[in-house]
């Protein structure tokens, strides 16, 4: 691998203490759906990665845990350099081998139900999908119900995946298997853990 | 940053554990968040103090720890138990964070064995030291059997469990680690806290995280989320009640420990939340001993 | 009682500086040095060190001094500072083959290749205290012979020649399980049980080894080869290309060899149970491989009618880290949980009592 500044600059300037700040507010946000957590990072992705989605997989993605990423990463070279030099991860050559998974493009995001879903026995062996959003507000209003919410959350990310609620619904159905998503906007997230409903036709 | 010994031949991480470590923990951690109530695995590590007494607690609160939390810690309710001592000092030394027996000031509370009197709220985490994770351990030792029985939501056996003491004793003869369901999906084990504390985990403000070091499980109860004592239509839950108020405080409705005071029969009850008691005596409260135990205790 | 539980910290400190008092002693009395550890008491050392997963005699000699001499919490000690460690990676397989062999014995063959070696062992020593041990005497320098550099033949490999023995087995992946990095799922695969097994207590796998010769799940075991002796550890460096040798450990390893009648998922022929540990340690690896094919039932497809072929009773008890941490975490005060048993039990006793009571009142008529 061809080590240049682009690939090594940019990472956390304090990785201890950066990690554990990311991770609180990813914490926060899958323990409150629907609720925007800001990343405040110092982490400097090459393009087209965002700096918040970027900061979640700094903090979370290792050796450890295969990443899938979506094709208009995947071909970025200073891209899977950046992720490579700073994580470790190995590459997931399908979205099923996925521990995070991360998308730039959400019109691009392959059928949710391909990706790792767990197993009745193991939900837990499931995919964080990390979808780059533009921002967190603007789009079209989800109301979202579910544990970590005392009445309900209104979200209006954008854009989303093609046909989300749809998707979303039907990941719903499978539980306890499913996945987690988190939308990653450049300065915050929001989290949809799979037990998160998108109520509106119960309202 | 690293934590250092005098003598250089060994360093330590910021809250102890590697990095790698914290990963994985995190990871274990948003998983449970995301499954309330389901275990998940996690390669739980050799801590610096034995396992059962604490170490998947120590472990969770190392791992999601930072600079600005307020850290509490009680056994028994206590946060002057010899263990909680002990973790208090261990974070406040590895981790250089501070530290309160106050549970309103607390960012973060590990604990063995009791809920806060005092509401939780929004922001706050209590993280519960658990020694068998497994609710359907008793009934079932292999990890290969129960592992099925959640997956299949096949929960009879508790069931006929509770209800063999129904009809043996006339009630439920479970007072602590009483098993609850969350979200109408998972039994969890809540700990071994008593079953007075039970009411508190549902649709609480605070997030709930539970680690077990020793049988190397992670779970969690995020907020506002249900979670519901196991019982029976004509057996109804209940939860401990006491004859008398708190003999320091006087507060009626909380959970309280009985003194053995002298070797001829007399005893009194006083809150086994510390913390809460003395907030009360600060504010005036009395119990009908507050004087005398005062004393006795200086 | 309500005094004893308040000023935790003075008394946590009081304790453990009487704790410090008592491990140094009579102070008129030379301190032990870690090299003493070491060189004298090598065989705590190497037990530290291989339940303590970490080949470092000094840190297992400042463990065993720490300890007081308590071999598990010195293990425990080790553990707890191995798992902060990082990993840079995981080594290649140690070729036993190759070893500079120190003891060597089989009770299979009489002579084989390479011969029978004694080395340092116990064995037909009688055990007669030495009272020459209490004085510092001088000690004999140890025979020597000239070195032989030819590799000896494992047993194994005899057995093989013939086709009577299992061969080495089929490796699923090329990634070898840790349980200490991946959570622990049974069914195990054979690394991770071998793993488990390593790191086990040696007095647990002892007993659970010798219940298999007592008839709880029988398998006819042969000592088929012990060996102790330094082999290579060799790191495989991906920017170089090829692997490294990091440096030698002792270690030692014992090969089970086992009749077998043949099961629908097996012919007859010669299994194996394998044993490997840190340092020199037979009783350990001799007990090690003879809980490796006992649990190696499902896999033969022998009925599993004894503890020591139970994977998850064996594999779950075998840590003795967390077996003592378990056991005595009973010291912690439980008095909540009490309270509430507590007031169960009178209540029941309260019940019963009213039960009683009735039935005494009741007329005889009533029957």
């Amino acid at each position: 691998m061809a080590v240049t500044g682009q690939v090594v600059e940019g990472g956390f300037g304090d990785p201890v203490f950066a990690s554990q700040s990311v991770f609180r507010a990813v914490m926060d946000a899958m323990a409150r759906p629907g609720t925007v957590q800001a990343i405040a990072t110092d982490a400097m992705p090459p393009a087209p990665l965002n700096a918040a989605a970027a900061a979640v997989v700094l903090a979370l993605a290792d050796s450890d845990t295969p990443l899938w990423l979506d094709a208009e990463l995947a071909k970025s070279e200073a891209v899977r350099g950046w992720l490579a030099f700073h994580t470790g991860a190995p590459l997931a050559g399908t979205p099923s081998d996925a521990v995070f998974a991360l998308a730039a493009n959400p019109a691009a995001v392959p059928p949710l139900t391909g990706f790792a879903l767990g197993t009745q026995e193991y939900p837990d062996r499931s995919t964080t999908l990390i979808v780059q959003v533009e921002s967190l507000t603007g789009g079209p209003v989800l109301t979202l119900t579910g544990p970590g919410i005392e009445t309900t959350q209104a979200i209006a990310p954008r854009p989303l995946p093609g046909h989300f609620e749809v998707q979303w619904r039907e990941i719903n159905g499978l539980y306890p298997r499913g996945l987690d998503l988190i939308l990653a906007a450049p300065d915050a997230v929001i989290c949809l853990p799979r037990t998160a409903r998108i109520g509106n036709e119960e309202l | 940053m690293t934590i250092g010994t005098d003598d250089g031949l060994a360093t330590y991480n910021f809250a102890y554990l590697d990095e790698q470590t914290k990963r994985m923990i995190r990871r274990a951690i948003l998983k449970g968040i995301a499954i309330p109530g389901y275990q998940v695995p996690f390669a739980s590590r050799e801590m610096p103090m034995p396992y059962g007494w604490g170490t998947g607690g120590v472990q969770v609160t190392a791992s999601i720890i930072g600079p600005d939390d307020v850290l509490k810690v009680i056994d028994q309710g206590a946060d002057d138990t010899t263990n909680a001592v002990s973790i208090r000092a261990f974070f406040a030394k590895v981790a250089d964070v501070e530290t309160t027996t106050e549970t309103a000031k607390a960012s973060i509370i590990q604990t063995r064995h009791r809920i806060p009197e005092e509401k939780l709220k929004d922001g706050q985490i209590l993280v519960y030291q658990v020694p068998i994770p497994e609710p359907l351990r008793f009934l079932e030792p292999r990890e290969t059997e129960t592992r099925k029985m959640h997956a299949l939501a096949e929960y009879g056996l508790m069931h006929v469990k509770l209800y063999e003491d129904i009809a043996k004793n006339g009630h439920i003869a479970t007072t602590y680690a009483y098993p609850v369901k969350v979200e109408d999906r998972y039994v969890m084990d809540p700990s071994p806290t008593p079953k007075f504390d039970n009411p508190k985990m549902h649709m609480s403000d605070a997030l709930q995280l539970f680690g077990a070091g020793r049988e190397k499980r992670i779970y969690a109860v995020p907020p506002h989320t249900k979670v519901v004592s196991l019982d029976f239509e004509d057996y109804p839950f209940e939860i401990q009640t006491f004859e008398e108020p708190c003999a320091m405080c006087g507060a009626q409705g909380v959970y309280l420990d009985e003194v053995i005071l002298d070797d001829r029969g007399g005893r009194m009850f006083v809150c086994s939340d510390t913390d809460y008691c003395e907030k009360r005596r600060e504010d005036g409260h009395r119990g009908h001993l507050a004087g005398d135990a005062m004393e006795a205790a200086e | 009682m309500y005094v004893a539980v308040k000023g935790g910290e003075a008394a946590i400190r009081n304790a453990h500086r009487l704790l410090a008092d008592r491990r140094r002693g009579d102070r008129s009395v030379p301190a032990l040095t870690l090299e003493q550890i070491v060189e004298q008491l090598a065989l705590a050392c190497d037990r530290v060190m291989a339940e303590g997963s970490v080949h470092d005699r000094d840190l297992a000699a400042l463990a065993i001094k720490q300890a007081r001499g308590d071999l598990i919490e010195a293990i425990f000690l080790l553990r707890a500072y191995r798992t902060t460690l990082p990993r840079f990676g995981y080594s290649e397989p140690v070729d036993t083959a190759k070893m500079q062999v120190e003891r060597r014995i089989s009770a299979t063959y009489k002579d084989l290749p390479g011969g029978q070696m004694l080395g340092p062992t116990f064995d037909y020593t009688h055990r007669l205290l030495d009272p020459s041990l209490a004085r510092d005497e001088t000690v004999d320098e140890p025979e020597r012979r000239d070195g032989d550099d030819t590799p000896a033949m494992r047993v194994s490999d005899i057995l093989a020649e013939e086709g009577l023995i299992e061969a080495d087995g089929e490796v699923d992946s090329e990634e070898v399980g840790d349980l200490t990095r991946t959570p622990m799922e049974f069914p195990m695969a054979r690394d991770t049980r071998l793993q488990a097994l390593a790191r086990g207590d040696e007095g647990f796998l002892l007993a659970l080894g010798y219940s298999t010769q007592r008839g709880y799940a029988r398998s006819h075991p042969f000592a088929g080869e012990i060996r102790i002796g330094e082999v290579d550890v060799e790191f495989h460096v991906p920017e170089l290309g090829f692997a490294i040798t990091l440096g030698r450990i002792r270690v030692t390893e014992c090969q089970m060899v086992n009749q077998f009648q043949g099961s629908a998922k097996a012919p007859p022929q010669f299994t194996r149970g394998y044993g490997l540990v840190f340092g020199q340690s037979e009783r350990k690896a001799m007990a090690m491989a003879l809980c490796d094919r006992a649990l190696r039932a499902a896999e033969l497809g022998e009925d599993i009618v004894a503890p020591a072929q139970d994977e998850e009773f064996v594999i779950s008890h075998s840590d003795n880290v967390q077996a003592t941490g378990f056991v005595e975490h009973l010291k912690l005060p439980h008095y909540v949980d009490f309270q509430a048993e507590l007031d169960l039990v009178r209540r029941m006793r309260g019940e019963h009592t009213r039960r009683r009571d009735t039935q005494d009142n009741m007329p005889e008529a009533a029957e």
